[in-house]
């Protein structure tokens, strides 16, 4: 087996430049590669573009590359519990590209899959739609949407192995395993790195052949966007 | 008129045994306190669980498993867990029986706005499109007028649209009715203490009344 262990976050992200495409997983900020987001902070690119379900908020998640201005352009299906993103938008210093979120995550399934286009019926009739094509399938308008790809996709999971074979654990698992084949470069961080063998096979989400770099993260935090608790 | 929890119980009464449901952000969530006990319902959140269970006790919270509203949750047993894409796909191929949303706006041929209001801040559709596009069964819970009393159930919807002729049935603060696919809101059901003129009043869309309407019944 290959093995693609990596020191850790920096050096993971070591070769990211200026004006990349990122993808980064997580919705809201559960399941968001926390690691890496404190790496890419410490580097200082600029004009990134991320490709994530949500801009995270405004002191966690891409919250904080948002906060350094390292963003030049969002790539999302909802944004916006965040006063800086806010900010930046009507300034006209960041670009935001709202998608829906079932397309979003098509988008990005398709550029991990080989298929450049596909039709969804989701958009026909709004804003969405403006200029693209349509067509007819039974009866019902469907609208055609490109695959996405990125230039380095950084996903979290639960565990890995050495060979970059992923588990998620719970929802923190939502666009990780799509991104995770979308990069040309994927960067994977861990809760658990564990040797070649140790996994089960067939317990694995993502197999290793999707992921070029892993390494285990530290000091992950979590943090609860809405704490919702059963009284005792 | 009903309140938020009244209009919860009221769609809480459109839950049929053995479904699978979506419930959107806001009074759709309170609906699931509603569903009588001895139903089999599985609850969908389309951030990747089948299976939605009630809010953790403070010592279970476990910041992996959130609900789309991004609360933390519980997983019934006999729950399963997938990616985005693999939720967005049992949606779109019309496996989930209903969907509960709410809408700033609905036109009377089952238009519906509820993702953006032009000049406030934009903030996504989030998975809202996907929703509507695709469901079999779309149920809203709406205000039937704003809060400067304009009408909500429109001629045509005014605001950015999330999806066109999608919604088969209101449930609003004052009347459940159904969308005809011909066009027209078909008023089925008064709220408690709520008059038809009232109704008629605060509906600017084609609103058919045919015989005799009943005031709805809540537990």
């Amino acid at each position: 087996m290959i093995d693609k262990r990596v020191l850790n976050a920096d050096e993971a992200v070591r070769d990211i430049p200026d004006n990349a495409i990122l993808m980064l997983g997580g919705f809201g900020l559960c399941g968001i590669p926390e690691n890496c987001i404190s790496a890419l902070l410490r580097k200082g690119i600029k004009g990134l573009t991320c490709i994530s379900n949500n801009a995270g908020v405004d002191d966690f998640g891409i919250g904080l590359l948002l906060k350094t201005r390292q963003v030049r352009k969002m790539i999302s299906s909802y944004v916006g519990e965040n006063a800086e993103f806010e900010r930046q938008l009507l300034s006209g210093e960041l670009e935001v590209e709202l998608i829906p979120q079932g397309t979003l995550a098509e988008r990005v399934r398709a550029g991990g899959a080989g298929i450049p286009a596909f039709f969804t019926p989701a958009g026909v009739g709004t804003e969405v739609a403006v200029g693209k094509e349509t067509r007819v399938f039974e009866g019902k308008t469907y609208l055609m949407e490109n695959w996405l790809r990125s230039d380095f996709s950084i996903v979290k999971a639960w565990k890995g192995d050495a060979a970059g074979n992923l588990i998620y654990k719970g929802t923190a698992r939502n666009f990780n395993p799509m991104m995770a084949t979308a990069g040309n470069i994927t960067i994977a961080e861990v809760e658990e790195l564990v040797e070649i063998g140790e996994l089960d096979p067939n317990e694995i989400h993502t197999p290793g052949i999707y992921v070029h770099r892993i390494f285990q993260g530290a000091n992950y935090e979590k943090r609860i966007e809405q704490m919702t608790i059963t009284k005792n | 008129m009903l309140d938020k929890v009244g209009i919860a119980k009221r769609i809480a009464q459109e839950v049929r045994d053995g479904m699978y449901i979506n419930l959107g952000i806001g009074i759709p969530t309170l609906v699931a306190n509603y569903i009588p006990k001895n139903m089999n319902v599985v609850l969908q959140s389309e951030n990747g669980l089948l299976g939605i269970g009630p809010f953790p006790l403070e010592e279970n919270i476990d910041p992996d498993l959130i609900n789309a509203g991004k609360q933390t949750i519980t997983m019934m047993p006999g729950s399963a867990l997938f990616s985005s894409a693999e939720s967005f796909g049992m949606i779109r191929s019309g496996k989930v029986d209903l969907t509960i949303l709410g809408a700033m706006e609905v036109s009377e041929m089952g238009d519906i706005a509820n993702w953006k209001v032009p000049g406030k801040m934009v903030k996504g559709m989030g998975g809202a499109m996907d929703l509507v596009a695709s469901a079999k069964n779309i149920i809203v819970a709406m205000q039937h007028c704003s809060k400067e009393g304009a009408s909500k159930l429109l001629r045509k919807c005014s605001l950015p649209i999330t999806g066109l002729g999608c919604v088969k049935k209101i449930v609003s603060d004052l009347a459940v009715l159904d969308v005809l696919p011909s066009g027209g809101f078909r008023l089925l059901e008064r709220a408690p203490g709520v008059s038809i003129e009232q109704i008629k009043n605060a509906t600017e869309g084609k609103l058919i009344i045919d015989g005799n309407i009943p005031e709805m019944k809540l537990q």
